[in-house]
């Protein structure tokens, strides 16, 4: 007898982490402006594939096998994707994440281009051509002006639900420097969603440059710490008390211990961080969300009990596939061990709250 | 409940403490301003001499960058970990409704009151021109 290694999500589920890829740069000159069209034909830029390192095409996370396609990256295809995974676990709707080196460029300037030319890109060919997906807005990170000006330029399209970044930038993102993007965020009701991932200007490890895939993969959830921390200690949610955070491709085992480290501490340190005056945990439980897969959960159902219990709120959790990566197989995308209750809670009233976009059916 | 004269008000000045023992208690009585106030010697964290801590302001930020000392000298901070304590309340900073010390009443009292009173006098000589701190253990 098989053992159940999962169970399929209910139909209606939301799916918070899905990931078209850019099949070429090529495709994405339409989507640019005059200028930044030719600065990008001039200096050949559209030959460059521009896919980040972290995702080596042949680690088999990156794409389950039966889901690559017979050219082009996987999670390139609209019509793959749908029949994959739309036509099949039938969510209500799917928030569309891109992940690519414009979010990484150098130039402030060139980064904004690309993102801009993403974000046209995924309205057109994926958001308009079927209305059961949504996007995040991708942006330049290391300028947050540039970042605030794409929010506010594709705010009022409601197929945008979120605002996107990499755990791992050029400063922790909680400082000041990075204010003027949640302004925006808030003032328009979009969560910004952080993604695992880096800019590559410090080591994913904070101890150097890691030698192999395994470390580097492993050490994002550091990078998260890291970043959770920045955003609590520096009074983000203080500042902006509407903003709400999801963290993406996260996993969740290491939240309740670097929790505990944080509200411990913050006890006796209080005073250098007076704006913090509740508990870290609390805070954390108002403000910042997870997606599931990939779902490190612990071997066995009572261990993930614990684990749930730990989180001391139903509500933390998102639904998420992760397509078209290779977490779950079949369609069972939900670990097994999950209450009735709960599964409704991750895959429709949490997204709902968190997303208040999606209740706006129409466009 | 007993009243406890436990020294003269000269014997403290503004801003000052100090640990009393009554019962085989220790208690710490503080004084701001003209207030005195008493809280038992024993953090309740882990058990830390609570009152020999420093007292210190309550540092606050309505937002982040935007500080202000308010409640100067009212707080006590634990030797140990320092977790901190409204004298006036007993109430911790970090968790106030569930992390308390445990406070005394204290008052002042006119000499003659406690000379002709049902005071219990821990080791204090008492003259009626004075005024006295009197706890309630
Ligand atoms: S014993 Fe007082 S804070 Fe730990």
């Amino acid at each position: 007898m098989a053992i159940a290694t999962g169970n399929r999500p209910p139909i209606g589920a939301i799916d918070c982490d899905i990931h078209p890829a850019v099949p070429s740069t090529r495709v994405l000159l339409p989507y640019f402006d005059d200028y930044w069209r030719e600065h990008v034909l001039r200096r050949g830029l559209e030959r460059e594939n521009l896919e980040p390192s972290s995702y080596p095409a042949n680690a088999p996370i990156n794409g389950r096998p039966d889901w690559h396609l017979s050219s082009g990256p996987p999670g390139s295809s609209l019509a793959a994707m749908q029949s994959h995974l739309l036509d099949r676990l039938r969510p209500s709707w799917a928030i569309c994440n891109v992940i690519h080196g414009a979010q990484m460029m150098l130039s402030e300037d060139l980064s904004a281009a690309f993102c801009r030319a993403i974000n046209n890109w995924i309205r057109a060919e994926w958001l308009d051509r079927d209305p059961r997906l949504r996007a995040s807005i991708v942006v330049p990170p290391h300028s947050a002006d540039l970042a605030a000006e794409e929010i506010a330029r594709l705010a009022p399209d409601h197929g945008f639900v979120q605002v996107l970044l990499l755990a791992m930038t050029e400063l922790p993102l909680g400082r000041r420097q990075n204010w003027p993007m949640y302004k925006a965020a808030q003032a328009h009701g979009l969560p910004i969603g952080i993604h695992a991932g880096s800019s590559f200007r410090h080591p994913p490890s904070a101890l150097g440059w890691p030698s192999y895939y395994l470390e580097d993969y492993v050490s994002q959830a550091q990078g998260f710490q890291a970043a959770l921390n920045s955003l609590v200690t520096e009074g983000v949610f203080v500042k902006f008390p509407d903003l709400k955070v999801v963290l993406i491709e996260s996993g969740a085992t290491w939240l309740p211990a670097s929790l505990w480290r944080l509200d411990k501490t913050w006890r006796g340190v209080r005073a250098e961080v007076p704006w913090l005056e509740q508990q870290p945990t609390e805070t954390v439980r108002q403000h910042v969300r997870l997606t599931l897969q990939p779902f490190d959960a612990p071997p066995t159902e009572p261990q993930l009990r614990t684990l749930l219990d730990q989180f001391g709120s139903d509500r933390m959790l998102l639904f998420s596939s992760d397509y078209p990566h290779w977490h779950y197989d079949g369609d069972d995308a939900l670990p097994v061990g999950l209450s009735p209750e709960l599964i409704q809670k991750i895959c429709v009233d949490n997204p709902l709250e968190t997303y208040s976009r999606l209740k706006e059916t129409l466009r | 409940m007993d009243r406890h004269v436990v020294g003269s008000v000269t014997d403290i000045p503004p801003g000052g403490r100090k640990i009393v023992t009554v019962k085989g208690r220790q208690i710490g009585i503080f004084r701001i301003g003209d207030e005195f106030f008493g809280l038992i010697n024993r953090c309740p964290h882990q058990g830390a001499p609570l009152c020999s801590g420093e007292v210190v302001s309550r540092l606050v930020a309505p937002s982040p960058g935007d500080y202000r000392l308010t409640r100067a000298g009212e707080m006590i901070r634990c030797p140990w970990h320092c977790w901190e304590f409204d004298i006036r309340s007993g109430q911790s900073l970090c968790d106030p409704d569930s992390v308390q010390v445990r406070s005394f009443d204290v008052a002042v009292e006119a000499g003659n009151a406690v000379a002709e009173g049902r005071f219990i006098a821990e080791r204090v000589e008492v003259s009626v021109e004075e005024r006295y701190i009197v706890v309630t253990v």
